[in-house]
């Protein structure tokens, strides 16, 4: 027992000092290549830090304070700081206001939705990218990162059209089915799995006789499956957060939760109070998101541009 | 994670595969016709999802946009298109408004990409150090990328509020007067680069750190060899190895900021935002198209704004990559 105390324990009160560390020692392997240079950084590094960091906090916070007062006590002249106990009240009013009930529903179908269409076209067309050889195969992936230059404005005219024509006009279809794939998840899915799939296991496969559907099923998805991890997260904080589209799309009725949002500042006399009451409700669950998977989100980013 | 258990699983799961079985001649052809069939084909199914639904919600809307910038299709009557040529366009060109647009666009394009694109490459440098807790400082400058436009538009609209705003408050203790932000030409262009710096910023970081490390390490022990000081390491070394990464990240930026939509709509909202501030002093091209045709309801008029755009996009292209090959050229 002692014995273990003494030899973990500088090792310990490195870890404690770090508030809030989300650290492991294993992640530090990753510096290795750089390790020469090396150098520890300054107090000045952490002060800046901590400014970045309070910055990108703080308006996260203060929506926090602004959906907990009341729109006199926010719009004061002397802005709050802390929060107060107007909380419930202005999410009860966000909710009624805001059909909110409904967007949640419907931002949840559309994200989810979105986010496995992707993860299953996307493995499958990057596997092909990265592992079969076929005619075309060049000229079609410079095709697929091409198209990750063209905005959405460009197509939304015809878009709001033809949506109409086909009878999705203000429906959740209208907003799902243009986003089923993503240039970024095919080209993101090839890059992990040019390197993580070796050949000898396709061509194990292929001696035991399967297929290629086989192969995919049995291979690739298992070998592909942190990085869809990392693209469904990817994918999902998009969806969620999408607003263009969908606020072009969809009609008050049937509004995700973006939209709702959008609507509610746009109303006749808003409230800011609720409208920012609103506004945690749209946010909160992916800051739980964050929370929670954060790390994987931050490599998966890492990851994705490291090798583009 | 655990990549090598379920191959492992999957290789060793059917040990009776290997014997081979006893087959005729001429199933055995057919079956390796069906197996080269197979080859054939699978990659092109694979891919096809992609490239059907980039045809048909991509693709045709592009081009069709064109077409319907040469008629008058109006919001309230979606399946009547009166052709009318190029009167569209002219409208659009004639329109200062739609100038306005252009250099509003233009103007918050570069003052919100190139502090960004700044302060991420300094972050990013200062996250490159040994750093305690360093996944946590990653995380905490990335949470703003998990905020949605709508949110981040609407609470920093809050803060830019010409009175009761939290910035004239602050600024007001350093004596400053108060300023109408949204008003102004410049200072509501400021604020929306502001919205854009604040969630994108982190974002860029990440992409930069990872590129910075992905930088041999020999390269900084030859130049410290020859003496060279951390900052001239950091332009002699880091920068030029990050050039085609700083490329890439001014190609997204651009493009992003071609796009800017939720910030201006909300950054007062309503019938104001709608068209982009009382004087259009923060209207940009999305918005503009926004205002023509979902405002207005005229989608001709909407669609020759998309193409606009089109032509801006290509020409933003082709300066991009006569300064690449420019810069190519000066560093060679």
């Amino acid at each position: 027992m002692t014995t273990t105390h003494t030899v973990t324990a500088p090792d310990r009160r490195r870890v404690s000092k770090t508030a809030g560390s989300h650290d492991e020692p294993p992640r530090r392997s990753r510096f290795k290549q750089g390790a020469g240079r090396q150098h520890h950084a300054g107090p000045f590094a952490y002060i800046a830090l901590a400014v970045v960091g309070l910055g990108s906090l703080f308006p996260l916070y203060w929506t926090l304070v602004a959906a907990s007062r009341t729109q006199d006590e926010v719009l004061d002249t002397t802005p709050p700081l802390l929060p107060g106990g107007n909380l419930f009240n202005n999410l009860e009013a966000a909710w009624e206001q805001a059909s909110l009930g409904k967007a949640i529903v419907n931002t949840v179908i559309v994200s989810s939705s979105i986010t496995l269409a992707t993860l299953f076209f996307c493995t499958l067309a990057g596997y092909a990218f990265a592992k079969m050889r076929f005619k075309g195969r060049g000229a079609l992936m410079t095709t697929v990162i091409a198209t990750l230059t063209i905005p959405p404005q460009l197509s939304v005219v015809p878009l709001f059209m033809m949506m109409s024509d086909i009878g999705w006009g203000g429906q959740l279809e209208s907003v799902i089915f243009p986003t089923l794939v993503s240039a970024f998840g095919v080209f993101f899915m090839r890059q992990y799995l040019l390197e993580a799939l070796p050949y000898e296991l396709i061509e194990a496969g292929r001696v035991d006789g399967a297929n290629n559907l086989r192969i995919v099923w049995s291979i690739v998805l298992p070998v592909a499956r942190p990085a869809m991890m990392v693209l469904g997260m990817l994918t999902f904080v998009q969806a969620w957060n999408d607003f263009f589209w969908p606020y072009l799309a969809l009609n008050q009725q049937n509004p995700t939760l973006q939209v709702a949002l959008g609507q509610l500042s746009a109303s006749y006399v808003p409230d800011q109070s609720i409208v920012m009451a609103g506004a945690l409700i749209s946010t909160l669950p992916l800051l739980v998101v964050f929370v929670i998977f954060g790390k994987q989100i931050v490599g998966g980013i890492m990851s994705g541009a490291v090798k583009g | 994670m655990a990549t090598t258990t379920p191959t492992r699983g999957a290789h060793g799961s059917r040990p009776g595969r290997h014997a081979p079985k006893p087959m005729t001649a001429r199933r055995q052809a057919w079956r390796s016709r069906l197996w080269r069939f197979d080859d054939k084909a699978s990659p092109y199914a694979y891919i096809a999802p992609f490239f059907l639904v980039f045809g048909a919600f991509g693709l045709y809307p592009l081009v069709y946009t064109g077409w319907i910038a040469l008629h008058r299709v109006e919001m309230t009557g979606l399946d009547q298109m009166e052709w009318v040529g190029w009167e569209n366009f002219g409208n659009i060109l004639q329109d200062s408004e739609f100038w306005t647009a252009v250099t509003n666009t233009f103007v918050i394009g570069v003052i919100s990409t190139v502090p960004q694109l700044m302060i991420a490459l300094g972050l990013a440098h200062l996250l490159n150090y040994k750093l305690r807790a360093s996944t946590f400082w990653r995380t905490v400058i990335l949470t703003p990328y998990a905020t949605s436009v709508a949110s981040a538009a609407l609470v920093f609209a809050l803060v830019f509020r010409a009175d009761g705003g939290l910035l004239n408050w602050v600024l007001g203790f350093f004596g400053a007067g108060e300023t109408n932000w949204a008003n102004g030409h410049w200072s509501s262009n400021i604020a929306i680069a502001v919205i854009v710096i604040w969630r994108w910023t982190g974002y860029n970081t990440l992409i930069y750190l990872a590129a910075m490390q992905a930088v041999p390490s020999d390269l900084y022990e030859a130049a410290s060899l020859d003496g060279a000081s951390r900052w001239q390491q950091f332009r002699n070394v880091t920068i030029p190895s990050l050039r085609p990464t700083i490329l890439f990240t001014i190609v997204i930026s651009t493009i992003g900021s071609m796009q800017l939509f939720g910030e201006p709509l909300l950054l007062e909202g309503g019938q104001i935002g709608a068209q982009g501030g009382t004087e259009h002093q923060y209207e940009t091209l999305s918005i503009y198209l926004y205002n023509y045709g979902w405002n207005l309801g005229h989608l001709g008029p909407a669609a020759a704004v998309a193409w606009a755009m089109l032509v801006l996009l290509l020409l933003i292209a082709a300066i991009n990559w006569l300064i690449g090959r420019f810069v190519r050229k000066t560093a060679a």
